[in-house]
């Protein structure tokens, strides 16, 4: 078995209204050095075979077809072998 | 004949109801509804997907209703030529199911936008506006936080060169400027259309603008629009 993470970042051509409304709390705690705030997603999840290969390959289709939309969003992930 | 509109109803739709009640009391045609886990289209002539929080809109707007068993019969349909309408969450699912290019982001001022706007129509000649008037500007709600539609810039000129965009916010009279635009769309896109014409996707709400009683009717132009595309 397998432990995956996820990071899915956004492109940075994408625009991050999110992460700029945040940085604007950064601002109001006095934290004036931060900027370019941006905000992803962090998933992780088991995937229950042995074979690396394959656990790649199912992973690569979550993450290209479900977990990060591709018009928008790049995807990097680990596996790590668990018990 | 009456065409028949499946309404498809996902964990979340909450216009689906709006959307059925105003074709079968206010438009006088038939309506359905279609339960996200069914594959059988129950001989619609044309889908509406209906606003809402499909799936509570987890992961990203319309991402896990686009792979729910009835959405495959819907994909299949559309790629067979058969009208689909998908309003606000439905214009995300057709976004996240590919049926319709780009994506939708967070509104730019990040805040939930509920209020009446008006629609300069862009493109007359299509299933979904050959009967709306020469000229008129439509007055029809929204009520979204992801509006904000994003496509890079090949679609874009794609978009304006097929003619297929369809919408966009504008000013009372018809101007088109950023003072006008509710949440940052690129271009002022309200809705678009596939290129070969017969999946439209608005952010607009149309079903909540055909029953004289609410004070607004610029709506029922739409729903005309593909009822009289269906029966020529």
């Amino acid at each position: 078995m397998f432990k995956a993470k996820v990071l899915i970042k956004r492109r940075p051509s994408i625009l991050d209204p999110q992460g700029k409304a945040v940085e604007k709390g950064a601002l109001h705690l006095g934290l004036n050095n931060i900027k370019d705030t941006r905000i992803g997603k962090y998933i992780e999840f088991t995937v229950d075979t042995d074979d690396k290969k394959s656990a790649e390959k199912e992973v690569n289709e979550y993450c290209g077809k479900l977990l990060a939309n591709p018009i928008m969003e790049d995807y990097e992930f680990t596996l790590e072998k668990v018990a | 004949m009456k065409p028949k509109f499946g309404v498809v109803v996902f964990p979340g739709s909450n216009c689906d109801h709006d959307a059925y009640y105003a074709l079968k009391k206010i438009l006088k045609t038939e309506a359905t509804f279609l339960w996200h886990k069914e594959k059988d289209l129950q001989n619609s002539d044309v889908i509406l997907l209906p606003g809402g929080f499909a799936y509570g809109d987890y992961l990203r707007c319309g991402a896990i209703a686009r792979f729910s068993p009835i959405m495959n019969s819907v994909i299949d349909f559309a790629k067979k030529g058969g009208r689909v309408i998908g309003i606000c969450n439905g214009f995300q699912v057709l976004l996240e199911a590919g049926l319709l290019p780009g994506v939708m982001i967070k509104n730019k001022s990040l805040q939930f936008v509920c209020k009446d706007v008006y629609l300069s129509v862009e493109n007359r000649n299509t299933d979904f506006t050959n009967q709306l008037e020469e000229n008129k500007i439509l007055k029809i709600p929204i009520a979204h936080g992801e509006g904000n539609y994003f496509a890079d810039d090949k679609t874009m000129k794609e978009l304006v060169n097929n003619n297929q965009i369809v919408f966009k916010y504008s000013s009372p009279g018809g101007e088109i400027s950023e003072e006008f635009n509710p949440n940052g769309s690129t271009m002022n896109i309200a809705g678009i259309i596939n290129k070969q014409g017969n999946v439209l996707g608005m952010m607009p709400h149309p079903e909540r603008a055909c029953d004289p009683a609410l004070g607004k009717t610029d709506g029922q132009g739409i729903f005309n629009s593909i009822i009289s595309s269906l029966l020529n």
